[in-house]
């Protein structure tokens, strides 16, 4: 079976990409840059961060560029006033959730949030700061997980799961109370399948899974998942 | 590890009626919620073990559903229904009412362990709201004072409903 | 059993209650049953024999009739004579006046006609009238003969264009057309193909569902077998409630009934017709019901919907082509099929034909389960209907949709219901729920009521109604204890807007929908409360004096 291809306009410009690509993967292609933060070359979308929404000509819905497949005659915008401004909203929504302070963080100066918030201007927070205080778990021998700084972008689960393959790493409850967990929700040191493979620390955008007195820009690894799964599918 | 006991037979049966699919975890939780009372993490280890599912994802569904309990609950058990049309016919009142005159506060118990206060969305008896429900008894067009009355004589007759 | 056999049991049934003057209806559904349904049922039945006369009595147990106020309720045929709040001890008074004298007790029967003259009973035509734990019952109101049409005289293609005809729209709240969905499937390359019946109910204050699953639950499984066969499923699933123990039981026992009789199997009426029904239970999740999650529940997973494409149609359960309906969709088909799409096409309105089920409650004379044509107007629901406010007081705002619908003024009560028209008006069918408020209720309350519910379930898969909605509760808390500022104002619309739009599935597309209406039409309350600090309820502020008094 061939695969045909399929002809859009991306911000007017009109690009041809193999049929069933992203929005998103059909952008890059051409050389348009659409943000994103909890999608992850290698792994399945998730959808969530909404970061990555653009608008579709004669829809008055959003679509994240990242799950959305193209479609003949599609006309895409990335850039508008208004997806800056929920963009905006997604940052400083996230900096409100939980306690980002960059200056104490791991991450600071790697982290994908801070780049995106000064990426799109985000100067003050229109939320009040949200400061409960969640668990940190430091018991396994060099990853620790920092849940106040935890974002949910459910990176590290998915790489737990598709690429490593042990699936360790998943949320319990829902909405606003979900947290990542370690097998039945116990301490990281003591998990039976956890491979310490360091998956979870590479990929993740923020400072919330690191390897103990490591800068996060030396761990780091973007490429993780898309390097393993095309040597996996050689 | 799991007590082997009539009720183990009983989750091992389910389990094998559901022909261990990894679809079922969901009526299987059920019915080891309707065997054991609640879901505590032995339990959850037994599930996961017997459907060959990460442990992480059965504690991520448990706790997903707010029907599923993780925690025993009291002897006696009295949930408030905080649907729309009882909220709008002032169940809160009857709520708060229950709460300072057991001393319990919702979603735990009492430090004697007698008496659980949970809510729930909607049971479905809207046109009788508010609706309060003590060990299975649905009461309807309900007031504070029938409530505690009942709750009070479900508490002396000591035996669980 | 072969087609010609159901036209054979609706004939040894119609003969058999033939030999009865009367029947007893007495309602067993889950709103009577709290209230002694069970009790006055046994003393029917005693009664009868006390009096000699149960040999021209049939005393049966039905489902609800939707008077639920007034429970539990029992109607005496022929006639339809409806007896309100009857106990056990009205009962031998009941069958020696009424049965044995001829003389109906005026006195107990429920009085309220315009109840019923402004209803239209398409879905519920059988509910109160059968008894749900008989389908030889069923079978003789006309049940299943749609089926046996559909396989003996209809091509899979014929069913569907019937459909199509009808015009009829989902009832689960989108409201997308039926005999679209129906063709999308039916074309859709995978097999095996599925069926989801969609019986979460998770809206509170909201009813019908259930209602319809004890009163008639073969109507139900008689619409899915229909859809099977129309777009080529081989296998069903109901996702039902845990939380409605009586609904479950009664579709149980319809199930085994139909497969007793091969209205479900694998060689359905020796035709050849392959299709199955499971049952699969929520547990409590509200965004269970979003279509997308509830193929995550099936599969026994985190109830977390996903984004659209690809629609369910095409890659449903197990990636495999599904139909999603929800149960009172299903239960309009055996009548479209019976009676013809035009004939369905006469009620209601042009743009959205048929009846719609509503559970109306809250501060109501008649709360209860209505069924309406499309295109009737709130005001005939809320006053005609549902005869008003009760104790005098004065009507505030009629809230429609559930707890992500909208909070309307009495400037809009005369806006005729359908899909469209709430929607403009920024409320939404939803799944049915119609909720009177009065005067004795806070506006700015309320919203906060419905936005803690959608915070709690809210699955916390994407941003907005994650992270936004637990923002604007906040406000809310705020506001209702006097720390309100003018901003928040602005906050709560700025964040509705983003939440509204920028999220991934209803729920969180319509969780603002209370807080914007209620901005809307009244917003003189939230300037109130931030600015003088005062709630016209008087249901705000409560705890400040006593928390203040503690420390």
């Amino acid at each position: 079976m061939s695969i045909g291809t399929t002809t859009l306009k991306i911000d007017g410009i009109e690009v041809t990409v193999p049929e069933g690509t992203t929005i998103l993967n059909a952008a890059k292609a051409n050389g348009i840059n659409i943000p994103t933060l909890c999608y992850l070359e290698g792994l399945t979308p998730w959808g969530g961060c909404r970061i990555c929404m653009v608008e579709i000509h004669g829809t008055p819905k959003l679509f994240p560029a990242c799950a959305t497949p193209v479609n003949t005659g599609m006309e895409v915008i990335t850039q508008s006033e208004k997806l800056r401004e929920y963009r905006k909203m997604v940052v400083q929504l996230l900096l409100s959730e939980r306690t980002h302070v960059c200056s104490v963080c791991v991450a600071n100066n790697a982290c994908e949030l801070q780049k995106l918030a000064d990426e799109l201007g985000v100067d003050h927070v229109m939320f009040e700061r949200n400061w409960t205080s969640q668990e940190i778990d430091s018991t396994h021998k060099s990853l620790v997980i920092d849940r106040n700084r935890c974002i949910l972008c459910t990176r590290c689960i998915r790489v737990c799961d598709e690429i490593e393959g042990v699936h360790i790493l998943d949320l319990k409850n829902r909405g606003k109370d979900s947290q990542i967990i370690i097998d039945l929700d116990q301490k990281w040191g003591d998990s039976d399948y956890c491979t310490s493979c360091g998956k979870c620390a590479k990929v993740c955008p923020v400072g919330a899974i690191y390897v103990e007195s490591e800068a996060l820009s030396e761990t780091k690894d973007k490429h993780i998942a898309e390097f393993i799964l095309s040597r996996r599918n050689r | 590890m799991l007590k082997d006991d009539n009720r183990k037979g009983m989750l091992e049966k389910v389990l094998k009626e559901n022909d261990y699919q990894e679809s079922a975890l969901l009526e299987i939780l059920h019915k080891a919620q309707e065997i054991y009372g609640y879901l505590d993490k032995n339990l959850l280890t037994y599930v996961a073990n017997v459907l060959k599912l990460p442990p992480s994802h059965v504690f991520g569904v448990a706790t997903f559903y707010s029907y599923f309990k993780l925690k025993a609950p009291g002897q006696h058990v009295v949930t408030g229904c905080l649907g729309t049309a009882c909220y709008v016919k002032e169940v809160e009142d009857i709520m708060s009412a229950i709460e300072n005159e057991f001393n319990v506060k919702r979603g735990g118990s009492t430090s004697d362990g007698k008496l659980s206060l949970f809510m729930t969305r909607c049971i479905g008896a809207c046109a009788m709201a508010p609706n309060i429900i003590v060990d299975d008894e649905v009461i309807g067009k309900a007031t504070k004072e029938v409530v505690l009355e009942r709750i009070k004589l479900a508490l002396e007759g000591g035996a669980s409903a | 059993m072969k087609p010609a056999d159901i036209q054979k049991i609706a004939e040894h049934e119609v003969d058999f209650q033939r030999a009865y003057k009367h029947r007893i209806n007495v309602c067993t559904s889950s709103g009577c049953v709290p209230f002694g349904a069970l009790k006055v049922l046994k003393a029917f039945e005693e009664a009868v024999k006390e009096f000699g006369v149960e040999k021209e009595c049939k005393v049966a147990r039905t489902g609800c009739v939707g008077t639920c106020s007034v429970g539990p309720a029992v109607i005496i045929e022929p006639g339809d004579y409806l007896y309100q709040s009857v106990t056990p001890e009205k009962v031998r008074e009941i069958v020696r006046d009424h049965i044995v004298l001829g003389l109906p007790m005026k006195e107990n029967l429920y009085s309220n006609e315009a109840f019923f003259t402004k209803q239209q009973r398409i879905v519920l035509k059988n509910a109160g009238k059968i008894d749900p734990h008989r389908v030889e019952d069923y079978i003789a109101m006309g049940g299943y003969s749609a089926l046996v049409k559909c396989i003996t005289r209809m091509t899979p293609q014929g069913v569907i264009e019937e459909v199509k005809d009808s015009g009829l729209r989902g009832r689960g709240g989108a409201g997308f057309p039926t005999g679209q969905k129906w063709s999308l499937v039916a074309r859709a390359h995978g097999s095996p193909k599925y069926i989801v019946a969609n019986l979460d109910e998770g809206d509170p204050g909201v009813f019908a569902n259930r209602t319809l699953a004890e009163a008639d639950p073969h109507s139900i499984i008689e619409g899915m077998v229909i859809a099977a066969y129309a777009v080529g499923a081989e296998k069903g699933y109901i996702y039902i409630r845990a939380e409605y123990p009586l609904a479950i039981q009664t579709l149980k026992l319809a199930l085994e009934q139909a497969r007793v009789l091969t209205l479900l199997g694998d060689n359905i009426l020796e035709t050849g017709l392959k299709f199955n029904i499971e049952l699969r239970f929520g547990a409590g999740a509200f965004v269970a019901g979003e279509e997308t999650a509830i193929l995550a529940s099936v599969e026994g997973r985190r109830a977390n919907p996903r984004p659209r494409p690809p629609y369910p149609a095409n890659s449903g359960l197990w990636g495999k082509p599904t139909l999603i309906q929800n149960v009172e969709t299903l239960a309009n088909i055996p009548n479209i099929v019976h009676y013809g799409g035009e004939w369905f096409a006469k009620y209601g309105t042009p743009r959205c034909t048929g009846t719609k089920c509503f559970s109306l409650t809250g501060k109501i004379n008649n709360p209860g389960l209505i069924e309406v044509p499309m295109g009737i107007t709130l005001r005939e629901v809320v006053f005609d209907i549902g005869g008003g406010i009760p104790d005098g007081r004065k009507f505030k705002a009629v809230l429609v949709g559930g707890p992500s619908g909208g909070c309307l003024p009495e400037t809009l009560l005369d806006l005729p219901i359908d899909y469209e028209a709430l929607t403009r008006v920024g409320a939404i069918m939803g799944s049915g729920g119609i909720v009177v408020i009065d005067d004795q209720s806070c506006m700015v309350d309320t919203a906060k009521f419905f936005t803690d519910f959608c915070v709690e379930e809210s699955c916390g898969r994407c941003n907005p109604c994650r992270a936004g909605l637990a923002r604007v509760k906040e406000i809310f808390d705020g506001i209702t204890k006097g720390e309100g500022k003018m901003e928040d104002i602005t906050t709560l619309e700025k964040s509705s807007g983003y939440i509204k739009e920028a999220s991934l599935c209803g729920l969180g597309q319509t969780a603002p929908n209370p807080v914007v209406t209620t901005l809307r039409y009244f917003r003189e309350e939230y300037v109130e409360h931030v600015v003088e600090k005062k709630c016209r309820a008087g249901r705000c502020f409560k705890n400040l004096n006593s928390e203040a008094n503690k420390q």
